[in-house]
C-alpha cells in the first residue's frame, strides 16, 4: 500500500500563563491508503493535538507547531498557503469530532450544513447538493432522509447527530477520515451502531481512517495498526494484534491490565498504573513514564528512549522492553 | 415482592419518581410527567454490591437519589435498616443520613472549590455531632490516609488535586460518618483509564475493611461486572433483568441485556473479529411518553404481538434470576 500521510517529528506547544505546555513532542507516524490507524492514550497525551496539527487547526496564539513535516500525497501541509490548506480540509481530509451536540451549527438546517462543503469543494449547485445530501444521509442510515434534510440539529438524538457528522465528513469522498473520539459521548448500543457504519463505509469507500480513542475495546475491533501515546510521545506502535497480544511498553501493558474485561476470569484483581502523568510544562529529562513505571532503571531517569521507526512493524520506546517481555506473563495472568 | 427480604439492608418496593412538566408562567399547569423511575422492586443484602446498569436517561441515577431520599419518591417504599425512609421527615430523616452516603460522578463539580479538603471531609462530622476541634482534625487525617492521600493535605483546596485524587476526597467524605450503605453514582466514569482501576480497587478494599454495602451505578458493563455481586439492568425507568453477575453474563435472558452485552467491545482484536453483534435499531424512546406494553418492544428483535399491549411481569424464572419479558 502506498503511503498517504507521513508525519515527521511533529512538535506542537501552547504558550500559557504558567509556561509553555509541550503537548506534542516529536511525533512521527505514517498512514497507508485504506488503512485504519488507532491513536490511543489518556486525556492530555497529545492525540487530539497531533491530528489538529495535521489539519492546521491549532489556534494560534496560544498554540504553535514548532517543528516537523506533514506530508500528504507528497505535499507538506505545514508549508502550503491558507488557500491550499482550505482546499484539503473537509475535501481530501475530513474530520469527525467527539461531541455531536456542539459540533453542528444549531441555527442552520442539516441540509444546509452538509450542502455547504459540496457547493464549496465540488462546485455543485444547490439542487445537486441537496440530492447528494439525501444520498449521504441514507448511507449513514438515517431513516426518511428527504424529510429530515430541513430539520435542525436539536431535532436529532446524539447518535443521529453523529451520523450527520459522518455524512458531512464523507460528503467529498475524503481519502483520509480523522475521527476524534467519535463515540465517547454516546451510549454503548449507539456506539455499536456507529462503529458498524464506519466499518461498512470504510470497505465501501476505501478511505484511510485515523481513529482517536481512549477506549481499547473500541479500537481492538476497528484498527489495523495502533499508536499508543503518552505525554506527547508515541511510545509504542504495532499492528493491532501485536499491541494486544504482545505489548512491549510498560504503559501499554499497564493499560491492558488496568481495565476490567467483560470476558475476564472471575474475581481477578485489577492492576492500576499508580501515580499521575507528568506535567507537560516541566517535562522530565528522561522517560516520561519513569515515575509510574515498575520496570524503571537508572538509565530511564536520564535518557528518554526514542521510538525506532523503520522496517520493523513493531516498535517501542523503552530501554527495558526485553525485561517487560520476560516478566509480562505474570502481569497478564490476572485475566482470562 | 421482587426479591427475598431476609438480611436485606435496603428493600425497595414499587418505587416511582415522576418529574412534572409544567406550562404557563403565572398559573403553572402540569401537562405531563417524565417517568424517570417507574415501579422498581429490589433489595440489597448487607455487605453486597448491587450494580445498576443502563444507558443514559434510563433512570439509574434518579433511582440512586430517590433511594437516599435526595428526591422524594412519587410512590413506593424504601425500607432501610427496618425503617421506611419515605415516611421519615426533617430531623428523623437527617439522623438516618448518617448511615447512608453518596459518592458522586463528577469529582470536579461535587467538591466546593472554596473549602479546604479538611473542611469538606470534616463537615459531615460536625453536622452529625460526631467530632469537633482536634478530634475532628485527627479523624480527617485518618480518613485521608485510608483513601490513600497524604494526611498533610488537609489545608489544600480541591483545585490542587487531580481527578483521581478528588474522587478519593469524595470517598473520604462519604466514609467520614461510618455509613453502612453507599450509593456510588458513576464514580469512575469521569476518570482516565489508568486512574479508574485505582478507584475501583480502593472501593473494593474499603468494602472489605468497613463491611460496606454498595449500590453501584454505572453505564460501563465491564466495570459493573467486575465490582458487583448482583446486577440490575434498567431500561426506560424499569428493571428488565436482575440476577447475580455470573448468571447475567453467562446466561442473559432479556433481549435488551443480550444486546447491551454484545455491544460492549472487548479489548482483544482476535475475539472482536469473531464476535456477533446484536445491533439495536433506533434510539431510546422518550420517558415522557413511553411505549405501550413492554417498553422495549420498539427496538426488540424478538417482539411479538402481546409485547405491544401487555407490560410483562417482573418474575423469578428460577435461581433468583428475575426478568421482565414475555418471550423468555
Amino acid at each position: 500500500m502506498a503511503t498517504l500521510l507521513e508525519v515527521k517529528d511533529l512538535k506542537t506547544e501552547f504558550r500559557t500563563q504558567d509556561g509553555v505546555v509541550h503537548a506534542v513532542n516529536g511525533v512521527s507516524f505514517t498512514v497507508d491508503e485504506g488503512e485504519t490507524l488507532g491513536l490511543v492514550g489518556e486525556s492530555g497525551c497529545g492525540k487530539s493535538v497531533s491530528v489538529l496539527s495535521v489539519m492546521r487547526l491549532i489556534p494560534h496564539p496560544p498554540g504553535k507547531i514548532t517543528n516537523g513535516q506533514v506530508l500528504f500525497q507528497g505535499r507538506d501541509l505545514l508549508q502550503v498557503d491558507d488557500e491550499e490548506i482550505r482546499s484539503v480540509r473537509g475535501n481530501k481530509i475530513a474530520m469527525v469530532f467527539q461531541d455531536p451536540m456542539t459540533s453542528l451549527n444549531p441555527v442552520l438546517t442539516i441540509g444546509t450544513q452538509i450542502g455547504e462543503a459540496l457547493e464549496l469543494h465540488l462546485g455543485m449547485t444547490k439542487e445537486q447538493a441537496r440530492k447528494r445530501s439525501v444520498e449521504l444521509l441514507k448511507m449513514v442510515g438515517i431513516p426518511e432522509a428527504e424529510g429530515r434534510l430541513d430539520d435542525y440539529p436539536h431535532q436529532f438524538s446524539g447518535g443521529m447527530r453523529q451520523r450527520v457528522m459522518i455524512a458531512m465528513a464523507l460528503s467529498c469522498s475524503p481519502q483520509l477520515l480523522i475521527a476524534d473520539e467519535p463515540t465517547t459521548a454516546l451510549d454503548v448500543t449507539i456506539q455499536a451502531q456507529i462503529v458498524d457504519i464506519v466499518k461498512r463505509l470504510k470497505t465501501e469507500l476505501g478511505m484511510a481512517i485515523i481513529w482517536i480513542t481512549h477506549d481499547l475495546g473500541v479500537i481492538a475491533g476497528l484498527a489495523d495498526r495502533i499508536n499508543v501515546m503518552y505525554a506527547g510521545f508515541v511510545i509504542e506502535t504495532a499492528p493491532v494484534k501485536e499491541i494486544f497480544g504482545n505489548p512491549l511498553h510498560p504503559y501499554t501493558l499497564g493499560l491492558l491490565t488496568s481495565i476490567p474485561r467483560l470476558d475476564a476470569a472471575m474475581k481477578s484483581k485489577l492492576t492500576p498504573i499508580e501515580g499521575l502523568p507528568p506535567d507537560l510544562i516541566e517535562m522530565p529529562k528522561g522517560c516520561p513514564f519513569y515515575n509510574r513505571c515498575t520496570f524503571r532503571t537508572d538509565q530511564c531517569a536520564n535518557e528518554n528512549p526514542a521510538l525506532e521507526l523503520g522496517a520493523v512493524r513493531h516498535s517501542v520506546a523503552c530501554w527495558n522492553w526485553q525485561d517487560v517481555l520476560k516478566k509480562r506473563a505474570a502481569y497478564l495472568s490476572g485475566r482470562a | 415482592m421482587a426479591t427475598s427480604s431476609d438480611g436485606a439492608l435496603v428493600q425497595v418496593v414499587g418505587l416511582k419518581k415522576y418529574f412534572p412538566i409544567t406550562q404557563g408562567i403565572v398559573f403553572q399547569r402540569k401537562i405531563a410527567d417524565v417517568k424517570a423511575v417507574d415501579g422498581l422492586d429490589f433489595s440489597i443484602q448487607r455487605g453486597e454490591t448491587l450494580g445498576l446498569v443502563g444507558e443514559s436517561g434510563c433512570g439509574k441515577s434518579t433511582t440512586g437519589r430517590t433511594v437516599l431520599q435526595l428526591y422524594s419518591p412519587t410512590a413506593g417504599q424504601v425500607v432501610f435498616q427496618g425503617k421506611d425512609l419515605t415516611k421519615l421527615h426533617g430531623e428523623d430523616l437527617r439522623k438516618m443520613r448518617r448511615n447512608m452516603q453518596m459518592i458522586f460522578q463528577d469529582p470536579y463539580a461535587s467538591l466546593n472549590p472554596r473549602m479546604t479538603v479538611g473542611d469538606i471531609i470534616g463537615e459531615p462530622l460536625e453536622v452529625h455531632n460526631i467530632a469537633k476541634g482536634k478530634e475532628k482534625k485527627e479523624r480527617v487525617q485518618e480518613l485521608l490516609s485510608i483513601v490513600g492521600l497524604n494526611p498533610y493535605f488537609v489545608n489544600r483546596y480541591p483545585h490542587e488535586f487531580s481527578g483521581g485524587q478528588r474522587q478519593r476526597i469524595g470517598v473520604a467524605r462519604a466514609l467520614a460518618v461510618n455509613p453502612a450503605f453507599i450509593v456510588c453514582d458513576e464514580p469512575i466514569s469521569a476518570l482516565d483509564v489508568s486512574i479508574q482501576a485505582q478507584i475501583i480497587n480502593l472501593l473494593e478494599e474499603l468494602q472489605e475493611k468497613f463491611h460496606l454495602t454498595y449500590l453501584f451505578i454505572a453505564h460501563d458493563l465491564s466495570v459493573v461486572r467486575h465490582i458487583s455481586d448482583r446486577i440490575a439492568v434498567m431500561y426506560l425507568g424499569k428493571i428488565v433483568e436482575l440476577t447475580d453477575r455470573n448468571a447475567l453474563y453467562a446466561n442473559p435472558l432479556h433481549p435488551y441485556t443480550k444486546a447491551l452485552l454484545s455491544a460492549v467491545p472487548i479489548p482483544d482484536p482476535i475475539i472482536e473479529e469473531k464476535r456477533e453483534r446484536i445491533i439495536l435499531v433506533g434510539d431510546v424512546p422518550s420517558p415522557v411518553n413511553p411505549p405501550s406494553g413492554c417498553r422495549f418492544h420498539t427496538r426488540c428483535p424478538l417482539a411479538i404481538d402481546i409485547c405491544k399491549r401487555v407490560d410483562p411481569e417482573f418474575r423469578d424464572v428460577g435461581n433468583n434470576h428475575w426478568v421482565a419479558c414475555h418471550v423468555v
